[in-house]
């Protein structure tokens, strides 16, 4: 995909600005002007008084003769460089690449950026817009090179800011060669020869244009026209989470890794800690000599910026590494960075401290042992004892509904029912006697039926009728029949044991 | 006067031993667990907190009056928002959580684990019972030698937390480094003036191995609203001597 680059230009940046602060100059005639040399140089010019004919570097006494009222203020040669900061900082909502082009203007790659704006002629609009708003006269237009956009920024027909792919040619014909951002002495030549338009120069043979003008001139003409390629630098750069390590010579030994491990770890969790971020997953490459990449992942439940922690998940898997001729090279990653709050552990009680201590127990087990083999329990709107807990892969505060502690619940519970045989005196009594796995047990007491039904819109199946009995030996057991006795025969089951 | 400086210089050496075994000095330990008359089998009668326990089952039902008692103990200790890890090896865990609020134990204060192999678990044990933060660790296993106990002892020792390992039919029931060795099987309940139905759970409490304290039985009861009700206690040393 083709860059889409954004000039803005701020034809009166800085008296805008003055405007902005005091209303009552917007009618004045002003200019800003500083010392040079034994007397003062106008550097800036309000709309107002250009509109008199006053323009930039002329004497502020010159100025005075043709405009004995205009106002002359202090120029501050910084001005302009702290206030397109704060206009590139606040340019962010709408591309993160943002770019400072001194002394007025600012460049934005939009690229994938203008259909949240519905296009690329309301995404200009609306920025155009919003500076007006704000008291700024700007000039702005949209191209597929930097150049191209700042020439038409500042040359081009204002009605025709989008220059579409491949226009960029005929959108700069007609342009005097100044838009090109040439030096004073190569616009000087092309003056001197008449070459006024850059149509007039730009099919000229190379060769030519090189020996006349310098390597300049078809190198700024070439980044204009996208043959070579123009690098912004952006405002704010972004930057992976992600650090590296180079080392002198190939690394071979477990121990070599853990210490290379340890350095990018503590410089992550730095910068982490810096930023009030925490990783939940981390990735260590390790770059072979052989062109082998060894990787190993940890993940962690919580956000976690602690090194020794971090450290600890690491090396379960670092003997997974084959460093075979040796490592050269390697590379910590953390693909998934959340916001973590800084804690002053000091300072807070001792719940936080033991919830972290908890976590990174969790995350140690979780790293050797597997997730899915580690959970916690929370209780389930359901009757039907299968169903009757829900897995948790964490622990938890308080569950949403509370346990249930008015039924008996044997304390191990069968995976799955196994299947007895009874001697039962008649339906609906509890069981005489009952086999399992080939051994008789002799009921001596009893208690039920607690019938629970089969929950028709999870499974369909027969109800259960629950007894709790003990054996001569005080031995308790939960047993179930499965359905009743009015067509066929029922089958009788073993479910749990009680304490 | 001789008798007396002999009887300080007992104790010294006693108090030495102890901390040497592991025991730490009674005067260090908090307030009693609240199990009643079973904290008195222990040295200073407190149920010592950072200390192995161990405990045999050899059938099912065992396993379930064993489960049974230790969530009671669990649910002393865990009174005050403690959190406890349950770590066992695939594929027994039988354990359900619904039944452990009959303990006082709130079943969503547990952590459970489950590993593959045993050597898995007694990773997990020892991971979980060096972090302070946890309460109390429950470990499900068969076999566990006294090297593999020392570890779990040394651990505790420095963390505090309470350890309970729960053997199901060991094969070897050598010695071990824990404080304690418990055997529960169930007694046949008994419903007030004859009632018809079950009767509250009981069990018999065999504390078979201690160290430093006295080897007892007891015959209990266990009621959700009132706690332990203790029906007998037999002293070993007392049977001993009888049988002589």
């Amino acid at each position: 995909m083709s860059q889409r680059i954004v000039s803005i230009w701020f034809q009166h940046l800085l008296t805008d600005w003055k405007i902005r602060r005091q209303p009552d100059l917007k009618q004045v005639p002003f200019v800003l002007a500083m010392q040079e040399r034994n007397r003062r140089v106008v550097k800036a010019v309000s709309k107002t008084a250009q509109l008199q004919g006053i323009y930039v570097n002329m004497v502020v006494a010159d100025c005075k003769a043709i405009m004995p009222e205009l106002l002359v203020l202090d120029y501050d040669p910084y001005q302009s460089q702290k206030l397109l900061l704060a206009l590139a900082e606040w340019c962010m909502r709408y591309t993160p690449h943002v770019t400072l082009d001194m002394p007025e203007g600012l460049l934005l790659d939009a690229s994938g950026c203008t259909h949240l704006w519905g296009g690329e002629e309301n995404y200009l609009h609306v920025i155009i817009k919003r500076f007006n708003g704000f008291g700024y006269a700007v000039h702005a237009a949209m191209a597929n090179t930097a150049a191209t956009a700042w020439a038409v920024c500042r040359f081009g027909n204002d009605a025709n800011p989008i220059i579409r792919s491949g226009e960029e040619t005929q959108a700069l014909s007609p342009l005097p060669p100044a838009a090109l951002q040439l030096d004073a002495l190569v616009l000087d030549r092309l003056e001197k020869l008449g070459l006024t338009t850059i149509t007039s120069f730009m099919t000229m043979p190379r060769t030519a244009l090189r020996r006349r003008f310098g390597q300049s001139l078809l190198t700024k003409l070439d980044k204009a026209l996208g043959a070579e390629m123009e690098l912004l630098e952006p405002l704010r750069p972004i930057v992976p989470y992600q650090e590296r390590l180079a080392s002198m010579e190939p690394i071979c030994t477990a121990i070599g890794i853990e210490i290379a491990l340890k350095t990018l770890l503590e410089t992550l969790c730095q910068r982490l800690n810096h930023e009030s971020k925490g990783l939940r997953k981390c990735e260590l490459r390790c770059y072979r000599i052989d062109g082998n990449i060894q990787k190993i992942e940890i993940g962690t439940n919580s956000p976690s910026r602690h090194a020794a922690h971090l450290f600890k998940l690491f090396e379960n898997h670092i003997s997974q590494i084959e460093p075979a001729l040796g490592i050269e090279f390697f590379v910590l990653d953390a693909a998934i960075v959340e916001d973590l709050a800084a804690t002053q552990d000091a300072l807070w009680a001792i719940g936080s401290a033991s919830e972290k201590a908890i976590t990174e127990l969790q995350d140690r087990l979780v790293g050797k042992i597997g997730a899915q083999d580690i959970q916690c329990y929370v209780p389930e709107e359901h009757h039907w004892p299968e169903r009757s807990v829900k897995q948790m892969p964490s622990l938890v505060k308080e569950p949403l509904i509370p346990w249930r502690a008015n039924l008996p619940r044997p304390s191990h519970l069968l995976l799955t029912p196994e299947l007895i045989e009874v001697s039962v005196p008649m339906p609906d009594y509890p069981p005489l006697l009952f086999i399992h796995k080939g051994i008789h047990y002799q009921i001596k007491k009893a208690d039920g039926p607690e019938r629970i039904e089969q929950e028709w819109w999870e499974q369909n199946g027969l109800y259960r009728d629950y007894y709790c009995v003990e054996d001569e030996k005080g031995e308790r057991y939960w047993l179930f029949r499965s359905g009743d006795y009015n067509k066929t025969v029922p089958k009788w089951f073993i479910h749990g044991f009680f304490s | 006067m001789k008798k007396i400086a002999d009887k300080l210089v007992i104790e010294q050496l006693q108090q030495r031993i102890m901390s040497m075994q592991g025991n730490s000095k009674p005067s260090e330990q908090q307030l009693p667990v609240g199990l009643g008359q079973l904290e008195t089998a222990f040295p200073g009668k407190v149920f010592p907190r950072a200390a192995i326990h161990e405990f045999m089952s050899v059938s099912s039902q065992q396993a379930a009056c064993t489960s049974g008692f230790i969530s009671v103990i669990l649910g002393k200790l865990m009174q005050h928002n403690g959190i406890c890890i349950w770590i066992s090896t695939k594929p027994r865990r039988a354990l359900f959580p619904p039944a452990l609020t009959g303990f006082g134990v709130e079943p969503h204060r547990i952590l459970f684990v489950d590993t593959g192999k045993p050597r898995q678990t007694l990773w997990a044990l020892e991971e979980a019972l060096k972090c302070n933060a946890v309460t109390a660790v429950v470990g499900e296993l068969n076999e566990l030698d006294f090297n593999e106990s020392r570890r779990l002892q040394l651990a505790v020792e420095q963390s505090r937390v309470t350890g309970f390992i729960h053997r199901f039919r060991p094969k070897n029931t050598g010695a071990v480094a824990c404080v304690s060795r418990w055997k529960i099987t169930s007694l046949p309940s008994i419903t007030p003036d004859g009632l018809p139905g079950i009767g509250f759970p009981r069990w018999h409490v065999e504390l078979l191995k201690v160290k430093n304290g006295m080897p007892c039985e007891w015959q209990v009861e266990w009621c959700s609203k009132l706690g332990l009700k203790y029906i007998i206690q037999t002293d070993h040393l007392i049977n001993a001597s009888k049988t002589a």
